[in-house]
């Protein structure tokens, strides 16, 4: 019985010749993410080094992101003087891969790895933040790990303690409808599947829509693999993702792809076909609740987000651009616009897309996370109602309890914007 | 081990409910505490007034802790010295509370309503208020050799030591 993606990556990064579902492994990282969470990991990692007479260095500075982006600029002067601390931190230990509060360089780390070239094919990638799953896109295996964990990391340069775990297949078929976007599928999927219908799982895609899907929508579906509960998300490395690392990433000598086996035993698949699908929205306050947009449409909303590390990048602004060119969000909402990076607000300021989202009458504010998460930006007044390209709709996420949040594709929340209210973005140019 | 079941939660709880992003800024587990659950005042206001005494239980549905990898969730909910018996847990939560030394119970068909008195056994939970006893899925080898070290800290520094040794 052959392996499948992440047991063959599990085994490289082990040194095992193979490994099985169930095995405890310690795999060996080749990239270790944070932001601000990093305050959180540094008192750890001091911890770990109480009383043993070492010296508290990190295993490998090159290994190691940080990037800032969950409160950027700071919020709060705690906020602040954590930065402080973390930049101070990063110094010390020759870290190099530190992304500031700068409009060039930073953004929001789901996007920043992937854009500067720091995932390969076949790695391991371990991050202090739940939607690590995103770099799955680029065929590694990447995961979310606590504070605690990534001090143990910092210290030995593996993950103590991991039960390789079993893999489902998901399967996508068909061509993607118009006005229906990656966004959809993984909504859609999510719903099938439930919150916790992948977890402890790693769900590795598969089917001919996923290999017709562009790095950016791959990114989509990976990022929101957690959203089942699942581990990770991963798409086997093809020609697409030579050619994002090549001539988005820059990378010019790329590790070769690892592949599953053609026998590999997944615990189950789940096949989907596209072509039947229209725009999907995940309702409050799970992101499994999810209804095509037909059984919603006419829900009136105040708040409306674009951005996020699902759907903060160029293709997903464009989308919106195009649905908003000429027009104008509707008086009775108010429109969020947070590019996903420094990099990609600067091409969608080269490519007009910006200008239109201001003419339309939209706010664009800095990249980073933005109101994704509630700390600062954005938050949702008593018994208000956004519709958010984000990922995650929990009660409170949005900054209030007493809100509500639904979830959507970039095209979805762009037609909702012109009327005030959950739309079908097919009705496109009748709006 | 006896313990009480001082409060009861649905399905699906997140790390967002349970720690909200507003005081993420706030890291040290001597800290964390004040803003377990603080969007659910009753709760928040019952876990502060001391009244809660170590060792009792909180009681969720499925997929306890699901959402954000932040380890204040955790963190803030061991401050009390509470434990978590839920039907499921969600991954990153569980692993954060096996690393710091949160105690868990997953037990899929548990049943019990605030104020009933539980026997923890090591392999089934006893509702001694209403009766019954209910199975618990054993914890995973590779996480139970954390618990048994005391957590991943102490671990980790072994590991660490181990390492060096072998350098
Ligand atoms: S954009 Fe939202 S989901 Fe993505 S990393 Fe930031 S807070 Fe997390």
């Amino acid at each position: 019985m052959g392996a499948t993606l992440a047991e063959k990556i599990l085994a490289r990064a082990s040194g095992r010749p193979s490994v099985r579902p169930g095995d405890i492994v310690e795999p060996a990282v080749d990239v270790a993410l944070s932001h601000e969470n990093a305050a959180l990991v540094i008192n750890q990692f001091r911890e770990i080094y109480q009383g043993t007479g070492l010296e508290a260095k990190v295993w490998a500075p090159a290994n190691i992101v940080i990037v800032f982006d969950h409160r950027v600029p700071a919020e709060s002067s705690k906020t602040a003087t954590n930065q402080k601390k973390i930049r101070e931190f990063i110094a010390a230990q020759g870290i190099t891969k530190f992304h500031e509060i700068r409009g060039d360089e930073g953004g929001i780390c789901h996007q920043i790895l992937p854009e500067n070239g720091y995932v390969q094919p076949g790695q391991i990638v371990v991050g202090t933040d739940s939607h690590t799953t995103t770099h799955g896109a680029l065929g590694a295996l990447a995961w979310g790990i606590g504070a605690t964990e990534m001090a143990a990391v910092w210290a030995l340069g593996l993950v103590p303690n991991v039960e390789v775990p079993l893999t489902i297949k998901v399967v996508l078929d068909g061509a993607l409808p118009r006005g229906v976007y990656p966004k959809d599928v993984v909504l859609h999927l999510i719903g099938k599947i439930g919150a916790q219908g992948a977890n402890f799982r790693v769900l590795e895609f598969h089917g001919e829509t996923s290999r017709a899907m562009s790095t950016s929508g791959r990114l989509v579906l990976a990022n929101m693999a957690v959203e089942a509960g699942a581990t990770a998300g991963i798409f086997p490395a093809d020609k697409e993702t030579f050619r994002y690392l090549r001539d988005v990433a820059g990378v010019t000598n790329p590790a070769p792809a690892m592949l599953p086996d053609s026998d590999a035993a997944y615990e189950k698949a789940c096949e989907i076909d596209v072509a039947r699908l229209e725009p999907q929205i995940a309702c409050p306050h799970t992101v499994d609740n999810v209804k095509p947009v037909s059984q919603v449409e006419g829900t009136p909303v105040q708040q409306i987000v674009i951005g996020s590390c699902t759907n903060g990048r160029l293709d997903d602004l464009e989308v919106a651009a195009g649905i908003l060119q000429g027009k104008k969000v509707a008086r009775s909402t108010r429109m969020l616009v947070f590019p996903a990076s420094g990099r990609i607000y600067r091409e969608a300021l080269d490519r007009g897309f910006l200008k239109t989202f201001m003419d339309a009458g939209a706010v664009v504010m800095n990249s980073g996370c933005g109101c994704c998460l509630g700390i600062h930006q954005g938050a949702l007044g008593d018994g208000e109602t956004a519709l958010s390209t984000t990922n995650r709709n929990f009660q409170g996420r949005m900054g209030n309890p007493n809100a509500a949040v639904y979830l959507c594709s970039p095209a979805t929340a762009a037609a909702s914007a012109l009327t005030g209210c959950i739309t079908d973005p097919r009705k496109g140019d009748s709006l | 081990m006896k313990a009480m079941l001082v409060h009861k939660l649905g399905d699906d709880i997140s790390t967002d409910v349970i720690y909200p992003g507003r005081f993420m800024a706030t890291v040290l587990p001597t800290e964390t505490p004040q803003f377990a659950f603080a969007d659910d005042l009753g709760f928040n206001t019952l876990l502060k007034s001391g009244k809660v005494a170590p060792g009792s239980v909180l009681l969720a549905g499925n997929n306890f802790g699901c959402g954000s990898s932040r380890e204040q969730a955790a963190s803030c909910l061991k401050g009390y010295g509470l434990i978590i018996v839920a039907q499921s847990i969600a991954r990153i939560f569980l692993q954060n509370a096996v690393n710091l030394g949160l105690q868990t119970v997953v037990c899929p068909k548990i049943e019990g309503v605030e104020g009933d008195e539980f026997e923890i056994r090591p392999t089934g939970i006893v509702n001694l208020t209403r009766g019954g006893t209910f199975p618990i899925v054993p914890h995973a080898p590779a996480r139970q050799a954390l618990i048994d070290a005391g957590g991943l800290i102490p671990y980790a520094r072994n590991r660490l030591l181990q390492q060096v040794g072998q350098a």
